[in-house]
């Protein structure tokens, strides 16, 4: 029996190991072409694989809501409202509920901001509550299965825990009326009470005009060896440092402040882009959640991303094989990280550059308006698509009922 | 913000301390004072001197470590601190001083719910290495991964199937030769492709001319020219091009394969323009940017009005919209007609030619004898030669000159510098620049800055020429070169050397009549 049970275990590290081959020769650089065993996963195409309805509501709860703040267009949870968009008009949208494989509940949870721009989480939770209150009330497909072929996007920092404190966050744990559901966010950490099983990461949303905007020629050396900019302590939530990005952010800065090789500072200088095309390692630490969008702006511009955050996961990480292309710091190892980056064999670095040339990684992390085969709108569909066949076993029986619907902070029990 | 129970009590007995002092102000006549209200205001009185002298963080560090209870989380990952000592106990307190009381069954609550994670929440140390500066042997590899990183880029995006570049240089021996060929040499260096050096010297070859190429590493074909390099500029440029047509012959003769540039010895290049002729098939023009020595400005002629607007100081080709050749740049002179440089020392204005050879570029195979696809609108380098009169620019090996490629985006990037500048025609200088004494009698110069004479000195020393008030600074500096066993002697020579110096001319002078 255990013989059976290695052998399939290995059988099946086998077939999960992806194999690089370099390949085509890109347009203006050899790049390699990432594929899984399964074939390219990337570029997958998911039109005729999955069939999605989108809720019909109100429109206090997604179009108002834009109307009274457009810098929720711009910001880097833009994604909520932009996959919106993508999926009203996509060829996987089905207007048939009972064909559908999954349904969509376009509310827009993170368009609440302060007058600096950062989303308010406080009033997400009663708004999801009374969102599913509707859907559950006028369609009978959520109380079919409690949510479990549903899929909502909560692109917040620490996804449905709708906090952006950590600790406040894990307290309050996932909403209890998503514990069923698939949630697509960018917070990814393992073993976090956040992050469920089955939830798929996506990158946050960085605009793709402003992108391209600032592109260099490509034949411009890269001269700087480490680059960053932003902050390494956060003066006004953290003074002495150590709760900020778990003290990494500052370690960066004590120990490599004075370091040639190491371009870091505060700045926002206009140059940010351009500067990073001119860069060999982009460091993409934690600050206050692990991810950032950085890793996009790296990925675009061809920077190895350095990521500094234990046990991050990063988006599309079925699809996407980051140790390839990353490189990994514990942040434990930071005061080493010069030693780390400069004893990368240079073999080993032309390769992770080329893997990043592919137009098909740098297209799958972005989203650009109208969607393009194989960008981040169609790897989440990707993703979805891999998830089915449903099981059985979600379906309930008619009455039987498994959330508690009045669990929660009693804040959250108030009507929207 | 929820106190702690530890910040609480510090407040209680921050209060106690003043209802103790209260008692003692309202018994003033020395009352019986309570031991414990004594002492925790003595103890209150250091803690604010602690504090004055090393800041709030540190009284704080102690109380708490004072008072500490046991739910407190300190992390025990190795922390070194920076040399001063808050910044140590920054580093060293790793603990949730504001540590409000929720926090603690947060941190918990993560533990329990991340039995398997080891990353915790809550406050971290920032981890400081011993030595927080750069390690050479880690700066090298960098710059190695760098080098390499951009060699592929290179390889990836550069010119695909670089041709060799056949630079042609005229020169002659004269004072400005080693500042002027210094130059090329250096932008030569710098050329990432493969490079010839054809150096033609008139007046044949020199140890000057021979000392300067000969350290540039690059690959060197130095040829002399029967003639000597006349006095006039008129002069001058005609022998340049005879001598330009002279480098083109061996390029004929050895059948060099590449692209010819002319690199006059006193211009300068970009290295772009070494990028740029990559692109050149058979013949190419670039603008140059001319540079016209300063005068005073009573030479120039001023007229009225719109010249002084147009006059862009550019030589090159002229494109329509459709970046077609259409017709050439050349600098305007006729502002400087009256008063422009005849002799080579002149101070005056030089003017360029109407083309100067310097903004043409020639696929060497144009002036083979025999190659396959030579195309027909190209004369034989021979005919020239031997029709005698003065070939002013390149478009004279070309039967018509709509074939010229312009570069440079279509003649709109300056990708070199056309200068003339040059000594007095007697001014001289020393061989290969370096002094070996005695010196000969020179000729005064009125114009040098230096003595017109050096002053008299033993034979073994160096020479010390500079004006009066530079020998001082200068015997300085040979002193420091020399080993220190000599020191003392020197400087007893230096004061012997600035008693001569003061009279240097006339003494000298006088001596030499005699």
């Amino acid at each position: 029996m255990d013989f059976w049970k290695l052998g399939f275990f290995g059988f099946l590290c086998a077939a999960l190991v992806l194999t690089i081959g370099a390949v085509e020769l890109g347009r203006n650089q050899p790049t390699e072409r990432i594929s899984g065993s399964a074939g390219d996963v990337l570029e997958d195409n998911p039109v005729g694989r999955l069939k999605v309805f989108v809720y019909e509501l109100p429109s206090k709860y997604n179009k108002k809501i834009l109307q009274k703040d457009q810098r929720c267009l711009n910001h880097m949870f833009a994604a909520e409202i932009f996959m919106h968009r993508f999926l009203l008009s996509s060829p996987v949208r089905t207007l048939n509920p009972e064909e559908a494989d999954w349904f969509y509940t376009p509310v827009y949870t993170t368009c609440d901001l302060t007058p600096n721009g950062l989303p308010l989480p406080f009033k997400s939770p009663r708004m999801m509550r009374s969102a599913i209150q509707l859907i559950s009330s006028n369609w009978p497909y959520w109380n079919r299965t409690e949510g479990a072929d549903h899929f909502f996007l909560t692109p917040h920092d620490f996804g449905a825990c709708f906090h952006y404190q950590e600790e406040k966050a894990i307290e309050r744990g996932i909403l209890t009326l998503l514990q069923r559901a698939t949630l697509v966010q960018t917070f990814g950490q393992r073993n976090h009470v956040c992050l469920k099983d089955g939830s798929i990461t996506i990158p946050p949303y960085a605009p793709p005009q402003k992108i391209y905007a600032h592109l260099i020629p490509e034949n411009t050396p890269r001269s700087i060896f480490v680059y960053f900019r932003g902050l390494f302590y956060d003066v006004g939530n953290d003074p002495e440092g150590g709760y900020y990005a778990r003290g990494a952010r500052a370690a960066v800065w004590e120990n490599f402040k004075n370091n040639p090789l190491f371009d870091i500072s505060t700045d926002h200088p206009t140059t940010y882009y351009e500067d990073m095309q001119r860069a060999v390692f982009c460091l993409c630490p934690l600050g206050w959640a692990p991810w950032s969008p950085r890793l996009v702006e790296a990925v675009v511009f061809g920077c190895i991303p350095v990521i500094i955050a234990d046990d991050i996961v990063l988006p599309f990480a079925d699809a996407i094989p980051w140790e390839e292309i990353g490189v990994f710091v514990d942040e434990e190892d930071v005061p080493k990280l010069d030693t780390i980056l400069t004893s990368i064999p240079p073999e080993v670095i032309l390769r992770k550059q080329r893997l990043l040339a592919n137009p098909t990684m740098k297209q799958a992390m972005l989203f650009p308006q109208p969607a393009q085969p194989g960008d981040a709108f169609h790897q989440v569909l990707n993703g979805l698509a891999r998830k089915l066949p449903h099981d059985r076993s979600i379906y309930l029986k008619p009455g039987e009922k498994v959330l508690n619907w009045t669990a929660g902070p009693v804040g959250d029990l108030k009507p929207w | 913000m929820k106190l702690s129970a530890l910040q609480q009590s510090y407040l209680n007995r921050r209060s106690n301390s003043f209802r103790g002092s209260a008692q003692l102000d309202s018994a003033a006549d020395g009352s019986v004072k309570s031991p414990a209200a004594v002492f925790w205001l003595v103890l209150h009185g250091v803690c604010c001197l602690i504090s004055l002298v090393l800041g709030f963080r540190f009284s704080r560090l102690v109380f708490f470590f004072i008072f500490s209870t046991s739910a407190t989380n300190l992390y025990t990952a190795p922390f070194r601190g920076g040399t001063p000592e808050i910044a140590a106990h920054l580093d060293v307190r790793s603990t949730p001083v504001t540590g409000t009381a929720e926090s603690v069954p947060a941190n918990t609550t993560a533990l329990m719910a991340s039995s398997t994670s080891r990353v915790v929440v809550g406050r971290h140390g920032i981890r400081i290495r011993p030595w927080p500066h750069p390690d050479p042997v880690e700066v090298m590899k960098a710059h190695q991964i760098l080098e390499r990183v951009q060699r592929e880029q290179r390889a990836l995006f550069g010119v695909k199937n670089p041709r060799t570049v056949i630079a042609v240089t005229p020169t002659y021996a004269r004072t400005f030769q080693k500042l002027h060929l210094t130059g090329v040499m250096h932008s030569l260096m710098l050329v990432p492709y493969d490079l010839v050096w054809i150096v033609v010297e008139a007046g044949g070859v020199t140890n000057e001319t021979a000392s300067i190429i000969s350290k540039s590493g690059l690959r060197t074909i130095h040829v002399g020219f029967r003639q000597t390099m006349p006095n006039s500029w008129e002069g001058r440029h005609k022998l340049e091009s005879r001598m330009r047509l002279h480098a083109l012959g061996i390029v004929r003769e050895q059948k060099m394969d590449g692209i010819v540039v002319f690199a006059d010895d006193s211009n300068m290049h970009s290295m772009e323009l070494f990028d740029e002729i990559q692109n050149v098939k058979w013949i190419g023009a670039v603008s140059v940017g001319i540079l016209l020595h300063s005068t005073d400005s009573s030479t120039i002629i001023q007229r009225e009005g719109e010249e002084e607007a147009t006059q862009i100081p550019v030589q090159g080709p002229a494109c329509n919209a459709t970046n077609k050749l259409v017709g050439w740049h050349t600098f305007n002179s006729l502002r400087y007609a009256e008063r422009s440089a005849v002799y080579i020392d002149d101070r005056a204005p030089v003017l360029p030619r109407k083309l100067e050879w310097s903004g043409f570029v020639l696929n060497s195979r144009l002036v083979w004898k025999d190659a396959d696809d030579k195309p027909e609108w190209i004369k034989d380098l021979d005919e020239l030669d031997r029709a005698g009169e003065e070939v002013e620019s390149p478009l004279s090996l070309l039967k018509t000159t709509s074939v010229v490629e312009p570069l440079g985006n279509c003649g709109r990037q300056v990708l070199l510098w056309w200068l003339r500048v040059e000594a007095r025609s007697d001014s001289k200088f020393p061989a290969q620049w370096i002094i070996d004494p005695p010196l000969d009698i020179t000729v005064p110069s009125k114009r040098t800055p230096w003595p017109d004479a050096p002053p008299e000195l033993p034979s073994n020393e160096k020479v010390s020429v500079g004006s009066q008030t530079q020998d001082q600074q200068i015997n300085k500096h040979s002193t420091k070169t020399k080993t220190p066993r000599t020191r003392r002697s020197r400087t007893k020579r230096r004061h012997d050397i600035k008693v001569i110096g003061v009279q240097a001319s006339t003494l000298s002078v006088s001596e030499q009549r005699n």
